[in-house]
């Protein structure tokens, strides 16, 4: 078991700032004006979230979500990751991972996720990246055991009504 | 890629319907004497019941059988197309042996297989059997680990490696039933039933329907041990313990990736000692690192069903000491890392888990807790990261594994030096095509890299050193080291050198689902593009069919020799603890 402290920088504590632009990019209405491919004003504002900023501990009887994400639960965050592989093309969700995948879980029965994935569902669609690419992911942060119902797919945090651009 | 996958399917089918009946046990199946397994015909037309005629022998089956089979009028496949008729009895036994002719004929579908049933000798030759597996290791990973542990000069080894010193030796055929190419479920399967099976495999026959918990199903060595001993069982590896080499000693599913069911399956034999990775599976669904979709606390299962647990190397010390006579060790929430990694790196996972100990201090746990057993045990161990190091051809981690296995092998021999009733096999379950040619010298002029790489007489030898005398390279990246290569490749960026930021990623999947050079490698000095020889869909190196070296001694080892099926393996084993008789 390791615990790792993740200071809140500065004073000014950008992630707790509420921000009401972010808050508004679940608005679908709103959301589908945005061009893909660049980050609209309203994503530009979510407060960031870093994989290392997931956990606060890892262990073998379970890891530990991070002061940060408790208290960005709910609230619309921007994390950088690599797009893994949908399950099928149609899907409605894809996994976030933070370095790209070299072996594929959906294909091979000897590969398997890292711990530390998010769980993207998108507010629409949109392309598949190249998986050397980054992107950064904007959405609403959920966290806790969730099942996808389609697939059965298990995952601990989540974002919804999700969009994603390249970095 | 799913173009791909709907035309395969047609051809799957259409294979499927060319064939005749199928009978599992399929022919030439070698059983142990009232060794439990499920006897299935799959027809490939619907008939009805009448019209569907099987002998054991020459006599209607039930007479040998001793009871009826299931009769299923239509199986369903994918979107519940028909795939025939199929006759199922489960739990059979023979307890006579010799040969079995089992033949069916329905319609204008007729097929004939026959079976052996084998006896044993009436009494143990081995009290003990330590079972260690490098998975996937191939005969260059010994010669590698031997050179770079021990040194060479003139020529000649400056020492040997422990498991050099194993008195018999056989080679050993690791195809699948379905192919000649294999994976680690259906070999160490075999290993640990006597049957071989198909790709993804666990102690069943792979069958026809969907379902993977619905197979034939046919005894494990543990199951085996149940029945007819009172010895302990242990299973120990550096991989997730729903891995499919640890997975054999216990399982029964079609598809290794089960790994929720497989805990559960740990948990119906029990085995004394279990050690290694794969915590996920273990943790119900609520808690955050669970990788399982319902509540069962399996941790607190284990505890309630009289187990010690142990987390940490700390934790498995002291659990060494405690009298509960089973001990859970779960050390990661999936594969643990390498030893390079572990020891000298601190890359992988290991700033998240720290206190990982190495397969020799869990084997030597092992040994200390089932060698308490006045009636012997089984211990399987695993070095699992043999393979998961060479399938990203990451070769200095893999031989690196190769030194620890080979560690555990010189602690099984001091073992049996007090335990002489104690059996010894060494093995991997598969080959990888991987060999050793040559050294890479940095020293060497030129900045272009493959005119570093030195073969013949200008590959002299290589620069790693063990001033610490541990076995292990004091450290690999030397200016002078090994030039290992795969035969077998996706497309990658070759660096010629050790990955001193973590294990080697080669490609990731583009967008096609076709695996692609992974660009993190790209910039390193010296770096070039290798167009890969695989199919676009391989994410790494595969395992290669090549023959698998097994060494052994002790008690029973003799039987080791000349070629043999993975299967036959699991007859020696067999004899050497007289599994044929009942010993309760």
């Amino acid at each position: 078991m390791i615990r790792k402290q993740h200071a809140i920088h500065g004073q000014d504590r950008p992630f707790l700032r509420p921000d009401r632009r972010a808050c508004l990019t679940g608005l679908a209405g709103l959301a589908a004006t945005l061009s893909l491919g660049a980050a609209g004003p309203a994503v530009a504002g979510a407060p960031e979230i870093t994989f290392d900023e997931l956990y606060s501990s890892y262990g073998v009887l379970g890891l530990e979500f991070s002061e940060k994400v408790k208290l960005l639960t709910g609230r619309t965050v921007s994390i950088r990751g690599f797009m893994a592989p949908p399950l099928k093309a149609e899907a409605q969700f894809f996994v976030l991972s933070e370095i790209p995948m070299a072996l594929c879980p959906f294909c091979s029965s000897d590969a398997d996720w890292p711990d530390n994935i998010v769980v993207v569902y998108l507010d629409r669609r949109q392309t598949f990246t190249q998986p050397n690419q980054m992107i950064e992911v904007t959405g609403r942060l959920e966290r806790g055991s969730w099942i996808d119902p389609e697939t059965g797919f298990v995952s601990q945090l989540r974002l919804r009504d999700a969009r994603y651009r390249k970095v | 890629m799913r173009n791909l996958f709907a035309t395969l399917a047609a051809t799957t089918f259409l294979t499927a319907a060319a064939q005749a009946a199928t009978i599992y046990p399929l022919d030439r199946a070698t059983i142990l004497v009232n060794s439990p397994f499920d006897f299935k015909i799959e027809l490939d037309a619907v008939h009805p019941e009448s019209d569907v005629a099987v002998t054991v022998n020459g006599k209607p089956y039930a007479e040998t059988f001793g009871r009826d089979a299931e009769f299923v009028a239509e199986e369903k496949g994918d979107d519940d197309a028909v795939l025939g008729s199929a006759l199922i009895l489960r739990d059979l036994a023979l307890a006579e042996p010799g040969e079995y002719t089992v033949e069916v004929k329905a319609g204008d579908e007729s097929k004939s297989v026959t079976w052996n049933v084998y006896a044993t000798p009436e009494t143990a030759k081995a009290k003990n059997i330590i079972f260690i597996l490098g998975d996937g290791l191939s005969v260059a990973h010994r010669t590698a680990a031997r050179i770079m542990s021990k040194g060479m000069t003139e020529g000649k080894a400056d020492g040997r490696l422990a498991m050099d010193d194993l008195d018999h030796m056989a080679f050993i055929g690791t195809s699948s039933t379905h192919s000649i190419a294999t994976d680690s479920a259906n070999t160490m399967s075999a290993y640990m039933t006597g049957h071989k099976s198909r790709v993804n495999a666990l102690g069943v026959y792979a069958d026809r329907t969907p379902d993977s918990l619905d197979d034939p199903r046919v005894e494990t060595i543990a199951e085996a041990l149940r029945r007819t001993t009172n010895k302990s069982i242990g299973v120990v590896s550096t991989s997730e313990l729903e891995d499919a080499t640890p997975a054999a000693v216990v399982s029964h599913t079609r598809k290794r990736a089960d790994k929720a069911e497989i805990v559960g399956m740990f948990h119906d034999v029990q085995p004394e000692v279990i050690l290694g990775g794969g915590s996920a599976y273990f943790l119900k669904s609520d808690v955050p690192g669970s990788k399982r979709k319902d509540d069962k606390d399996y941790i607190q299962m284990f505890k309630d069903a009289g187990y010690a647990l142990a987390t940490s190397k700390e934790e498995l010390a002291a659990a060494a000491g405690s009298n509960t006579g089973k001990l859970l060790g779960l050390f990661h929430t999936g594969n643990m890392d390498t030893w390079l990694d572990r020891n000298q790196l601190k890359k992988g996972t290991v700033d998240k888990f720290p206190d990982q100990p190495g397969l020799v201090e869990m084997t030597k746990s092992a040994l200390d807790q089932l060698s308490k057993n006045p009636d012997g045990f089984f211990l399987m161990v695993e070095g699992a990261s043999v393979d998961k190091m060479s399938h990203p051809m990451d070769w200095d981690r893999a031989v690196v594994e190769t030194i620890e296995l080979d560690q555990v092998v010189a602690l099984a021999r001091e073992f049996a030096q007090t335990h002489p009733d104690t059996m010894i096999v060494v093995t991997g379950d598969h080959t990888h095509g991987v060999s050793l040619i040559g050294t890479i010298d940095d020293n060497k002029p030129g900045d272009e890299m493959r005119q570093k790489v030195g073969v013949y007489d200008d590959a002299g030898f290589p620069d790693y050193a063990d001033e610490d005398g541990d076995g292990y390279p004091d450290s690999i990246d030397v200016a002078r080291r090994f030039a290992i290569f795969s035969s077998n490749f996706p497309d990658y960026y070759e660096t010629w050198r050790p990955k001193l930021d973590g294990p080697f990623q080669p490609a990731v999947q583009n967008e096609n689902g076709e695996y692609v050079a992974n660009e993190a490698y790209k910039d390193i000095p010296g770096a070039v593009f290798r167009e890969g020889n695989l199919p676009k869909d391989s994410d790494t190196a595969v395992h290669s069919v090549d023959d698998v070296v097994l060494q052994a001694t002790g008690p029973g080892a003799e039987e080791f020799k000349g070629y043999m099926e993975q299967s036959d393996v699991y007859k020696v084993l067999a004899d050497a603890f007289a599994l044929g008789t009942g010993q309760k």
